[in-house]
């Protein structure tokens, strides 16, 4: 009996077959997933693909039409309570109160978790600096930057160390520092084991913080599996080299199959790609072409994008939703 | 580079969380009445409208009016004054529907529905913050009524418990508001909604006028209309001679309509989407 209890606790979160229609529109067509505990899980997709709508189901703010979930044991819908009670949510729209200070905020998110007023006011003053905010703390957050009202976001999150914590975009709209900041805020979380479902359109951030991925399209899980998984399947990064003059392309193909074994030709007549994830082997190739006077105007070393991998996994680019997708999770 | 720094404040900010007992219900709705008064205190000019309008109806419906219907503008003011305080304090509850459908277009809201709290919580809270302005309306109709010449006959003790029983009456009736907010579209539809109601039920009252001279019809609605009666209650408060079955019957009203607009509310604020 013990040994059963032990083999399934590690799961912090399940869902199988949630479903959501608003209207004629049907946002989630049947989400399964298993989210191990301790670890940061990220569901792919692109705008529109059922992402918020999904996490708002597990979260307790939608009722799903069909299917079940659970955290911890919980099930969302029967035990809401419970489950509001374990979980965190860091939404879309930033849930933070723009019409009061920062340190308002999270004091009132203290008071309201239970904690009494000088537990409150000290737990605000820990977060603020832990997340480098205590310099505007005073300040109503209508006035923060993106970066600075997400970090707030976060931490309004943490007031009470949430069991799971759903992240819906973290980082979208927000500049390369600010962004590389919550990277690191989600790195130091995931290393104190707190369990994250991270929500983003971005494969690079799923690459780099997520041990699982689910991509999500159209309301369904279309592909899961470790980030490493996912690539494979997708074909492995590229060297993508565009020459000068279209003329010499045939001698970069031959010097490149070579060099790196097999050579994509481009529509492009002055562009050709091959299969390459080391680097330094990107590097002797370029080399050798320079050293063989074809001339190049530029080149790159790139992981697949998520449009490669929607392409691979589906057939279509991920931009290429004709207008029917409803708007993540919030219509009307 | 503060990574490193920032990276063990994380950790310890992480770490150093146990879960306390959850928030008792009084407590959560207190809470959510500071929140209200703290976004008073970022943006003061949302008192004007509860100082400004009153001010305006006072002056205006005591000296347009007083002369042609009670003789006297000071004769007018005694009668008028406890009905300018009901009016003014309603008109304010159709705010709170406003306020709560322009919060919802808010992400915090979200935040507040996933907390482990009384359900009631944000609503109930909200309701106690607006009541600080039902009472702040109230205590400037008073005071320049005073400043006019008003002298209730009940002192202090009767303006108090006019005023206590208007915002009491006003908190049972901006569940209706609420409700209103949640179901309407935009902050203009539920102001526009709620005034198209509040206004033919104040007018439609003997918060200006004696009854008496209506025709038959109209003078029977107003004398059931709740409006009329929490008026007359609030004059009998302040005269010193209130009938303790008016009084009843506003807090009866006031019970009846949170017994059935609050629960109504809540589940509206819940699985509004």
């Amino acid at each position: 009996m013990r040994v059963l209890w032990v083999m399934t606790s590690p799961l912090a979160l399940e869902a199988s077959g949630l479903a959501k229609s608003f209207g004629d529109v049907q946002a989630v067509a049947g989400v399964d997933l298993a989210v191990r505990s301790g670890s940061v899980y990220g569901v792919l997709g692109p705008n529109g693909a059922g992402k918020t709508t999904t996490i708002r189901m597990l979260a307790t703010l939608l009722r799903p039409d069909a299917g079940t979930a659970s955290v911890l044991g919980h099930d969302i819908v029967r035990e809401a309570d419970a489950v509001r009670g374990l979980v965190s949510l860091t939404g879309q729209m930033a849930s933070v109160d723009e019409d009061l200070t920062g340190r308002e905020n999270l004091i009132l998110l203290a008071r309201l978790l239970g904690l009494k007023r000088a537990d409150a006011k000290a737990r605000a003053t820990e977060l603020l600096e832990a997340f480098d905010l205590a310099e505007a703390s005073g300040r109503l957050v209508k006035n923060f930057s993106g970066g600075m009202r997400r970090r707030l976001d976060i931490a309004a999150s943490l007031v009470v160390t949430p069991q799971i914590l759903f992240l819906d975009e973290p980082t979208t709209g927000l500049d390369p520092r600010s962004r590389n900041q919550v990277w690191d805020i989600i790195r130091s979380l995931a290393a104190a084991g707190t369990t994250i479902l991270l929500c983003t359109q971005y494969l690079d951030e799923a690459d780099q913080l997520a041990e699982g991925i689910a991509v999500i399209d159209h309301g369904k899980v279309i592909a899961e599996g470790t980030p490493a998984q996912l690539k494979a399947s997708v074909g492995s990064a590229a060297l993508h080299i565009r020459l000068l003059d279209p003329e010499q392309r045939s001698d970069a193909e031959r010097i490149l199959t070579t060099e790196l074994g097999t050579v994509h030709l481009e529509p492009d007549p002055a562009a050709l790609s091959a299969p390459c994830s080391d680097a330094d082997r990107a590097a002797e190739a370029i080399a050798e072409l320079a050293r063989s006077d074809v001339r190049i105007a530029g080149f790159s070393l790139a992981q697949p994008s998520l449009d490669e991998v929607f392409l691979a996994l589906t057939g279509h680019t991920a931009d290429d939703q004709t207008g029917d997708s409803p708007v993540e999770g919030r219509p009307a | 580079m503060s990574t490193q720094i920032q990276d063990v404040a994380l950790r310890t900010a992480l770490a150093s969380t146990p879960r306390p007992p959850r928030a008792g219900a009084l407590s959560a709705a207190l809470t959510f009445g500071w929140r209200g008064m703290l976004k008073v205190k970022h943006v003061p000019e949302q008192l004007l409208d509860v100082t400004i309008t009153p001010v305006m109806f006072v002056l205006m419906f005591t000296y347009l009016f007083g002369g042609a219907i009670a003789g006297s503008t000071g004769a007018y003011l005694d009668y008028i004054l406890p009905g300018i305080l009901v009016m003014s304090v309603l008109f304010t509850t159709v705010y709170s529907g406003v306020a709560l459908n322009t919060d919802l277009t808010k992400g915090v809201v979200d935040r507040f529905r996933t907390l482990p709290i009384w359900r009631p919580a944000p609503l109930v809270g909200a309701l106690l913050g607006d009541s600080v302005r039902y009472l702040v309306a109230g205590t400037v109709i008073v005071v320049l009524g005073v400043i006019l010449g008003f002298r209730p006959d009940a002192g202090v003790p009767g303006v108090v418990a006019a005023l206590a029983l208007t915002i009491v009456f006003a908190f049972g009736l901006s569940w209706v508001f609420t409700t209103l907010g949640l179901l309407l579209r935009s902050p203009n539809a539920v102001m526009n909604a709620g005034f198209m109601g509040i206004f033919p039920l104040t007018f439609l009252s003997n918060v200006f006028v004696d009854p008496e001279t209506l025709p038959g019809a109209l003078e029977a609605f107003v004398d059931v209309n709740p409006i009329s009666i929490l008026a007359t209650a609030s004059r009998g408060l302040m005269d010193g001679n209130a009938d303790g079955a008016d009084i009843m019957i506003v807090l009866g009203v006031a019970v009846a309509l949170t017994a059935i607009f609050m629960p109504l509310t809540t589940k509206l604020y819940r699985s509004r989407s």
